[in-house]
């Protein structure tokens, strides 16, 4: 029997669930003996000219060994993201200016970790304050700019040479246009940032460090310290979540790897939460503009997308973004007229990137609110809308408005079968039933239909897959998993092929010197591509191994068969073990795998939630989805991910933000503080089946990982808006907090009397 | 200051700063790196162990607090990685963990839960759990390795969660594996 598409559960757990994962800061390694613990000295300013810094008390503060000024640093400031503004330079340690609340500016090593703080209380920073830059339209003003030798805010533009189309909503009965705020979020991995490095005698950087790409993490370290590549060896330990914000490296572990050199001792840095909450990347953080127009009868004619990204203080990651928001813009729908354009500011703020979804949930929220905002001024069922406008599937593959190529989909199935499982009609009775009655707790229904696009990051990725003469097997791949559970997955692909146990089958990431190549975990791309790599990989070894057991066994290679780890002649007790073979001659196998092209995932999502128009409060109290994203290998891990993804876009929708004050101060710099939602504000998820296949790979699957967070985000904004519709309310911005709905109950109130 | 204190069934005892809190004296002074420090205001959890029985959260607590006291962690649990404590299996099986990070803190949790309410029903795992915090799972699968944990099928007390065809059988294509088009 196949063990493709069956629930096996995860060989990581044993190790997990009795002495725990094996995280960056839980080394032992005897390389790491005697390290120094690092500790740094964050601005607590968000934009301010740096006038003095004095570090004599703290060097002579117990246990101290040094304590590292800018000044002493012998690297060049770097651009930490290649395609941004090229003069948006970040330094190691500034000495002349900060530009966002936790930007690193001493580093205090000590021998014992405690000590690090008490010294650190020690430095003394003098600084200038200048004005803060929070607001993005502020930002694109120009008037306060962060790098005063650039001259400008804007990182990046995209589509900004052409005007848009003065003409492009001639056509449509109904136009309707409003500003939606994206709000900026934290990846908030459980486990912090850490890194550990150690210089060895062979002039090498031993570098451990919590990242979803390990090879990424080598060149970028590798460039920022001004050595080769071949200098650093990156070492991924067990990581504690990444959701886009651990992609490559941070320039704290270039910096960790300098300190090392410097001191020349081994030096450790594990960061704290208050640390992280304004030192890791951020995601999403747009302002858009969105007008869409069409017909009374239901047709969507023209759609605009106008974006002002955050980019943060120093681009990163979050500089390119709005590609993927604007590739994505028209989303599942069949839209004659599509135009976008985004610009990326720098603002006195943490940099951003990728967070779960990293620009396709800002197109789709964008979309399927512009949708609610037609329906809702045409009079429609916004479900009803959104099946007029549908892509049907003969139309695949196609090329979109937004220039994405569209492998396959059938996106009115999946909207029928939320619909139908949801009990769509007897939902909206039920919410009439308690408008009619006046009841302080309203019913909202949400409907989203989405797409994405995954893999579009990297579209190719190595694996190596080798029968040892013990019978087991090795699997090295460029994946870099940190929770989706590839141990247990590639380890099935392999099976599948040799007949071997999966507890026999050992996966291998994230060493950059045992595996050079790889491209990491992200933009749910693992399984399309490196796991058809290890599909790619255990198949070519059983040719091999048939080649070789043919001259063993005298036989016709196309009458062998390989059945439980040997290789048999068909019909005939004869035969040889892949074990056997591996002790003549190594069985081994490297291969590439490159789909050419990303995949475009889809679903629909219905969310029920219950608001009291008293209070505000909504609570979610069920959401039905259909995350189709082609067969399933492991439905317990691809369930899993479309949990995770379901509660993150919920918790968009209704708690998470991350605030700025004006002069730039966090304000959810804490889990006290930043709404990260616990079990009680959860509901369980009604997950629905479907499994489109594509046609790029020979497995026929897509990517799962951020699919719930791109569909739960606008269903569950959307009935939020849907339950206190009557009251006159069309739009609530994210997240859909009490004070924002009560406020929108209470300005339609008034809107209403006038 | 000299503390003295049970973990995991084998004495211990250090001279430690007063300040140290008792996360740090299990991972640091102890060795037992399971036990995770995941922020700095007590919300996360992931640091959970059992103190004399009790569910404390260990970033909170000063190691000389626990002079004394019997501690469990995660390690304390399980007889073996191949033989797991009911808990821990139940968040094997139920697929309740990812990144395993909020996974120590999350069982010894679920543990204390089990032992004040045996039976809880879907509510009270929720509300029981609201102190430990897991980025992964969207909780719906730990929820349900509690539930099976106390012997519940979680299916029945939760009412499916996954349902493998919708009502009008719209939903055509099985779930599972095929090899793509034509393959």
């Amino acid at each position: 029997m196949s063990i493709m598409g069956t629930r096996v559960v995860r060989r990581e757990d044993p190790l997990f669930l009795s002495r725990g994962a094996t995280y960056t800061d839980d080394l032992t390694d005897e390389r790491l003996t005697g390290a120094l613990h690092l500790t740094l000295v964050r601005s607590p300013l968000a934009h301010a000219r740096i006038t003095a810094i004095d570090v004599e008390e703290a060097r002579s503060a117990p246990g101290v060994v040094a304590v590292i000024t800018g000044a002493e640093i012998d690297l060049a400031p770097a651009l930490l993201f290649g395609g941004a503004n090229k003069g948006m330079v970040r330094s190691w340690l500034p000495t002349d200016k900060v530009r966002f609340v936790g930007e690193p500016v001493v580093a205090v090593l000590t021998e014992e970790a405690y000590q690090g703080q008490d010294a650190a209380d020690l430095v003394e920073i003098d600084y200038d304050p200048l004005p803060a830059v929070i607001d993005l339209k502020a930002a694109a003003s120009d008037e306060v700019l962060l790098f005063e030798e650039v001259g400008t805010n804007t990182s990046n533009g995209f589509g900004l040479k052409d005007e848009f189309d003065e003409h492009l909503f001639d056509d449509c009965e109904v136009v309707v246009t409003k500003e939606i705020v994206n709000q900026r979020l934290a990846a908030a991995s459980l486990e912090t940032r850490a890194a550990s490095a150690v210089w060895g005698e062979d002039g090498r950087l031993t570098l451990w460090c919590s990242t979803q790409a390990a090879q990424s993490a080598r060149d970028e370290v590798a460039g920022w310290l001004g050595v080769d590549a071949a200098q650093v060896h990156v070492i991924t330990p067990d990581v504690g979540g990444g959701f886009g914000a651990k992609i490559g490296a941070d320039p704290e572990f270039a910096l960790v790897g300098w300190l090392a050199k410097h001191t020349g001792r081994p030096v450790r840095w594990n960061e704290t939460r208050s640390e992280n909450m304004t030192g890791m990347v951020q995601g999403r953080a747009q302002l858009q503009t969105v007008t869409i127009g069409g017909n009374r009868d239901g047709k969507v004619l023209a759609y605009r997308l106008d974006v002002l990204a955050d980019a943060g203080a120093y681009p990163r990651l979050g500089a390119v973004l709005p590609m993927f928001t604007r590739m994505m813009a028209p989303g599942v729908y069949d839209i004659p007229k599509v135009e976008s354009r985004a610009r990326v500011l720098v603002t006195t703020t943490t940099s951003t990137a990728a967070y779960r979804g990293a620009g396709r949930p800002e197109a789709t929220a964008a979309i399927e609110r512009s949708m609610d905002l037609f329906a809702a001024e045409i009079g429609m069922d916004p479900a009803e809308v959104r099946r007029r406008n549908l892509l049907r599937p003969e139309q695949f593959p196609l090329k979109t408005k937004g220039g994405a190529p569209y492998d396959s989909g059938e996106y009115e199935k999946a909207l029928d079968a939320v619909l139908d499982a949801a009990g769509y009609t007897g939902l909206r009775a039920e919410q009439q039933r308690r408008r009619d009655a006046g009841e302080v707790v309203q019913l909202g229904i949400g409907v989203s239909v989405f797409v994405e696009i995954t893999g579009g990051g990297a579209f190719s990725e190595d694996a190596s897959v080798e029968v040892h003469p013990d019978g087991t097997v090795t699997v090295l791949t460029g994946t870099s998993p940190h929770g989706q559970g590839h141990a247990t997955a590639w380890a099935m692909l392999a099976s599948e092929h040799l007949g071997i146990g999966i507890d026999r089958i050992t996966v291998l990431h994230g060493d950059t010197d045992l595996i050079p190549r790889g491209s990491g975990t992200m933009g749910s791309r693992s399984l399309q591509t490196g796991g058809v790599a290890v599909h790619q990989a255990a198949g070519e070894l059983v040719e091999l191994a048939k080649q070789r057991a043919a001259d063993v066994l005298e036989a016709n290679v196309d009458d062998l068969e390989v059945v439980d780890g040997s290789v048999n002649v068909r019909g005939t007790g004869q035969g040889v073990t892949l074990a056997a073979l591996a002790e003549k001659e190594r069985l081994q196998v490297d291969s590439n795998f490159d789909s050419g092209a990303p995949t475009f995932p889809f679903g629909a999502h219905v969310a029920v939630v219950e608001v009291d128009v008293e209070s505000g409060k909504a609570v979610v109290d069920r959401i039905v989805t259909v995350d189709d994203a082609g067969p399933v290998l492991n439905p317990l891990l691809c369930e899993g991910q479309r949990h995770g993804g379901i509660a993150q876009g919920i918790s968009q929708a209704l708690l998470e933000e991350v605030v700025f004050d004006a002069d730039g101060n966090p304000l959810t710099a804490t889990f006290a503080d930043y709404a990260f939602p616990s079990a009680a504000e959860l509901p369980s998820f009604t997950l629905l089946d479907m499994a489109t296949p594509t046609h790029l790979n020979p497995l026929g699957v897509k990517g799962i990982g951020e699919a719930g967070t791109i569909g739960a985000t606008p269903a569950v904004q959307s009935a939020v808006v849907d339950a206190v519709a009557h009251l006159g309310v069309r739009h609530i911005d994210m997240p859909t907090s009490p004070l924002r709905v009560w406020e929108a109950i209470n300005a339609a109130a008034s809107e209403g009397d006038k | 200051m000299k503390v003295r204190m049970t973990v995991n069934g084998d004495d211990t005892s250090a001279d430690v700063e007063p300040r140290l809190l008792l996360a740090h004296y299990l991972r640091d002074t102890l060795g037992l790196k399971a036990t995770n420090v995941g922020c700095d205001t007590t919300s996360c959890g992931a640091c959970t162990v059992l103190v004399d029985g009790e569910s404390v959260k260990s970033c909170t607590m000063l190691a000389v607090q626990a002079d004394d006291a019997t501690v469990q962690t995660m390690e304390g649990l399980s007889a073996s990685p191949e033989d797991l404590h009911p808990v821990a299996e139940a968040f094997r099986t139920e697929h309740g963990l990812q990144c395993g990070f909020c996974t120590p803190g999350m069982v010894m949790a679920a543990v204390s839960l089990l032992r004040e309410t045996p039976r809880p029903t879907e509510r009270e795992v929720r509300e029981g759990l609201e102190g430990n915090l897991c980025r992964c799972t969207g909780y719906h699968n730990i929820v349900r390795a509690v539930l099976a944990a106390s012997g519940q099928d979680p299916d029945a007390v939760i009412g499916g969660g996954h349902a493998t065809e919708a009502p009008s059988g719209g939903v055509e294509v099985a779930p599972g594996f095929s090899t793509g088009s034509g393959a």
